[in-house]
């Protein structure tokens, strides 16, 4: 493995890769902090005590959209990073602001999802499997915002004469963590909505 | 010493002078960093000590008088907090900061300002949790915080301080311990392969690897017990279909790796110790690797011991007294290596060496009344009684303690320059042996004949008396070897022997530096050829076996005019400022609504903080 070479650089191991592995770490403390907040939810998904169930709240089309779009996100960060890869900077901007947008796109469906749900009675405080939707999907929702405001200040630092070797490797970076918090949503998507109704 | 190499001057004058308090708060020395947590866990250890002497105090004759049932609450809550939190863990940390990169032939960790970061937030988040003494009372509902008992009484906001301070020291703890395994994955030197890796630093490594995934699940648990108490969620509200189990769960899937965590450092110093004062190898060397791996993974799998009483059905109870009888296997492999190091060696019984056979005697105990509460019925009886407490400070006092302070002896000629003085040394070793014994022994009978835990007195007449007033008697005796460690680092100071690089004849690279190591670490970046390299490189064998010395084989190396230049982590100010932000969060964040307020500006300041980090250039990156 390239990462354990140490002959040509001793002491300077290759900047890039350690941050890589950095990343790779905190994504595996982070696959147990949602597999604890999705353990939560199983626990509760059918204490809705006299608050509307998941079957009743749940708007499979809709969810289903904003799904798409945080879906193809992951593929205009891909675009994003082989731009970088190609060294073209413009191109690499414009997808890296595309997919910010879709990630915006996404926050959007998830406040107008939880006003309605509001609207028809489910709170945090309504039940224990309110509290457990809610807190899952916000932590979730946390993450994209992160995810946004990581994408900008990439995008943002690039115009500031930072276009050396080191630019690829942060976008690859912000795109690892991308792509992960993409696929937590797949398995809420599938365990907290589609198993549900 | 003569350095042919214009890098390591400049690189050692560069970075010559640097003294002040500015200097060590914006440092991002591994060294400086280590002894900032050793310094600090030293005198939250003293802390905890006075609140567990209050507790003896109170249960020294029947129907005490000293503290009231709240202060009472308060001291036991917050002497395991404390000891826990703030003192093993971090103490692990001074050591695995100091040595980690020494003993891999590195100058620094991977990343050096999110180190500072790591101790910045946790002495920070120390602070924090003793704060609320002198704000309206500590917390006061047990160190394991059980959910219903933590989330209801909402008026009172000192669960909200044990919440918050616990899950900002998570967060420290989880930091270092990314850091800590890209550093062991990429900072090692040429030919420092895995296998060669030193058994501490290999210990450290599975420790960061518990952290990195016991912690999330303790931080949702504390996100949850902190959201029902401010925002009205029903995670743990029976009443409301909510199940407090729920949080038992959570807790003990953090807290049984957490037991690991805290035993895994010392286990990984005595393993250093016993081959350098037996001058042998460590016996089967990758069995004791290998055994701390698969005490790793199966610490994930023993959680539901902690709760037999808790009404888990029969299948659960058996499957997890089976997985607590086996994970005791590999600790039980440990121990027999360790006597085989020992097994015809030529023992030198110095400091160090008392303190690691004091370890492995002691945590045999508690190893083995910690098996008696995998069988199901007898864990029903002992459940929280004092036999319990005997058991887990035969393990963390007998075990984690002792090992450390073996570390703190065996190192402090490394990291001070100066040795402490061996008559004092040994004089706090038997003090604290026989004190340890006399405090926690007699918990055990105490335990058996059916006296409550966390229960603040206790009426005469119920054969209580006698051993209560021996465990205090054994408390004070801790106290006054404590002293002498104190007195004894003290007089070292000033009047202690001059070390010299090798003073215990050691076999692994810190021991082929100067003491104190200079700011760079080493020269000349070691290529390794061995497992215990340092001693290869200062004995050969005879046809017999026998070590004999190579002639200077344990000079330093010297820096030639071809070696690469030397880069160091430049200061930085941003680690202190963003842990500060996060200190104004959580104290905000207790006195919601209005808190709010001094939260957002803790925001700010750490989004301060971190932005500036991310603008600041840095040495490393130059080349």
């Amino acid at each position: 493995m390239a990462v354990l070479d140490h002959t040509e650089h001793a002491g300077h191991p290759d900047l890039g890769n350690v941050r890589k592995i950095a990343m790779w770490a905190f994504l595996g403390s982070e696959c147990l902090f949602f597999g604890t907040l999705i353990s939560t939810f199983l626990l509760y998904h059918n204490t809705t005590g006299d608050g509307p169930t998941a079957k009743e709240i749940f708007s499979i089309p809709f969810t289903s959209v904003s799904s798409f779009v945080l879906l193809m996100s992951s593929l205009t960060m891909v675009l994003a990073h082989h731009a970088a890869g190609r060294k073209d900077w413009r191109q690499m901007r414009v997808w890296l602001l595309a997919t910010a947008g879709l990630g915006l796109v996404f926050l959007s469906g998830q406040a107008y999802e939880f006003t309605t749900f509001v609207h028809e009675g489910l709170t945090v405080t309504t039940s224990p499997f309110g509290s457990a939707f809610f807190v899952l999907t916000s932590f979730h929702g946390g993450h994209v915002a992160i995810g946004v405001l990581m994408l900008l200040a990439t995008t943002f630092m690039s115009f500031g004469g930072k276009l050396h070797e080191g630019q690829g490797m942060n976008v690859e970076l912000v795109g690892l963590y991308w792509h992960f918090v993409d696929i937590v949503w797949i398995v809420i998507f599938t365990v907290v909505y589609l198993l549900q109704v | 010493m003569a350095t042919l190499n214009p890098a390591v001057e400049s690189a050692t004058a560069s970075h010559h002078g640097r003294k002040g308090v500015w200097s060590w708060m914006t440092t991002t020395d591994h060294k400086r960093i280590g002894l900032l947590y050793g310094v600090s866990s030293l005198l939250f250890f003293l802390v905890g000590g006075v609140e567990a002497l209050l507790i003896r105090l109170q249960l020294a004759a029947a129907d005490g008088t000293v503290l009231s049932a709240d202060a009472y609450n308060q001291m036991f809550t917050m002497h395991a907090t404390t000891m826990v939190f703030l003192v093993i863990m971090p103490a692990a940390a001074a050591f695995t900061n100091y040595l980690l990169p020494i003993l891999l032939g590195a100058r620094d960790v991977a990343f050096p300002r999110l180190n500072a970061l790591s101790y910045w937030i946790y002495i920070f988040g120390g602070l924090f949790l003793t704060i609320s003494f002198f704000v309206g009372g500590a917390p006061d509902g047990g160190w394991f915080g059980y959910a219903p008992l933590s989330t209801q009484v909402t008026e009172i906001v000192r669960m909200d301080y044990w919440a918050l301070g616990v899950q900002i020291l998570g967060l420290a703890s989880l930091l270092s311990a990314i850091n800590f395994i890209t550093t062991v994955f990429t900072m090692r030197a040429p030919g420092m392969t895995l296998m060669r890796m030193p058994v501490f630093a290999w210990m450290a490594t599975v420790v960061a690897f518990l952290l990195l995934f016991s912690l999330p699940i303790i931080a949702v648990g504390l996100f949850e017990v902190f959201l029902d108490r401010n925002l009205g969620t029903l995670f743990f509200d029976a009443a409301a279909g909510g199940t407090p189990l729920l949080w038992q769960h959570l807790f003990w899937l953090f807290g049984h790796p957490e037991v690991y965590i805290l035993i895994l450092p010392a286990m990984g110093i005595v393993s250093e110790v016993l081959p350098v004062f037996s001058r042998k190898p460590l016996f089967g060397r990758s069995f004791v690797i290998f055994s701390g791996i698969a005490i790793g993974f199966m610490g994930f799998g023993v959680w539901a011991h902690h709760m037999f009483v808790a009404g888990l059905g029969p299948v659960a109870e058996a499957t997890f007294a089976l997985t607590t009888m086996l994970i005791a296997v590999p600790t039980g492999v440990k121990i027999f290596n360790w006597i085989g190091t020992v097994w015809g060696g030529s023992v030198r019984l110095a400091t160090p060496m008392l303190f690691s056979l004091g370890f492995i005697a002691m945590f045999v105990i508690g190893g083995l009344s910690g098996v008696t509460h995998s069988i199901v019925p007898s864990d029903t009886q002992q459940h929280d009684t004092y036999y319990i407490v005997a058991h887990f400070h035969y393990v963390l006092f007998g075990g984690a303690v002792f090992g450390l302070f073996g570390g703190i002896y065996y190192w402090w000629p490394k990291i001070t320059g100066k040795l402490l003085n061996e008559g004092l040394g040994k004089l706090h070793f038997w003090l604290m042996l026989i004190g340890f014994n006399l405090t926690f022994a007699p918990m055990h009978i105490l335990g058996l004949r059916g006296m409550p835990r966390r229960t603040y007195r206790y009426p005469k007449g119920l054969g209580f008396e006698f051993w209560n007033f021996i465990a205090t008697v054994g408390s004070l005796t801790i106290a006054v070897s404590i002293l002498i460690f104190l007195i004894n680092a003290w007089r070292t100071k000033a009047r202690g022997r001059v070390a010299g690089n090798d003073p215990w004849d050691g076999r692994t690279l810190e021991w082929s530096i100067s003491s104190p190591p200079p700011e760079h670490n080493f020269d000349v970046v070691p290529v390794v050829h061995a497992e215990d390299d340092f001693w290869h490189r200062k004995y050969r064998e005879d046809e017999e076996g026998r070590p004999v010395p190579i002639p200077g084989g344990g000079d330093p190396l010297v820096a030639g005019p071809d070696d690469p230049p030397i880069h160091l982590p430049s200061p930085s100010f941003y680690p202190i400022l963003a842990a500060f932000g996060m200190f104004l969060t959580v104290l905000g964040l207790v006195y919601v609504p209005l808190g709010l307020v001094l939260a957002g500006v803790g925001v700010v300041t750490v989004v301060w903080g971190l932005f500036g980090w991310s603008m600041e250039p840095l040495t490393r990156e130059e080349h």
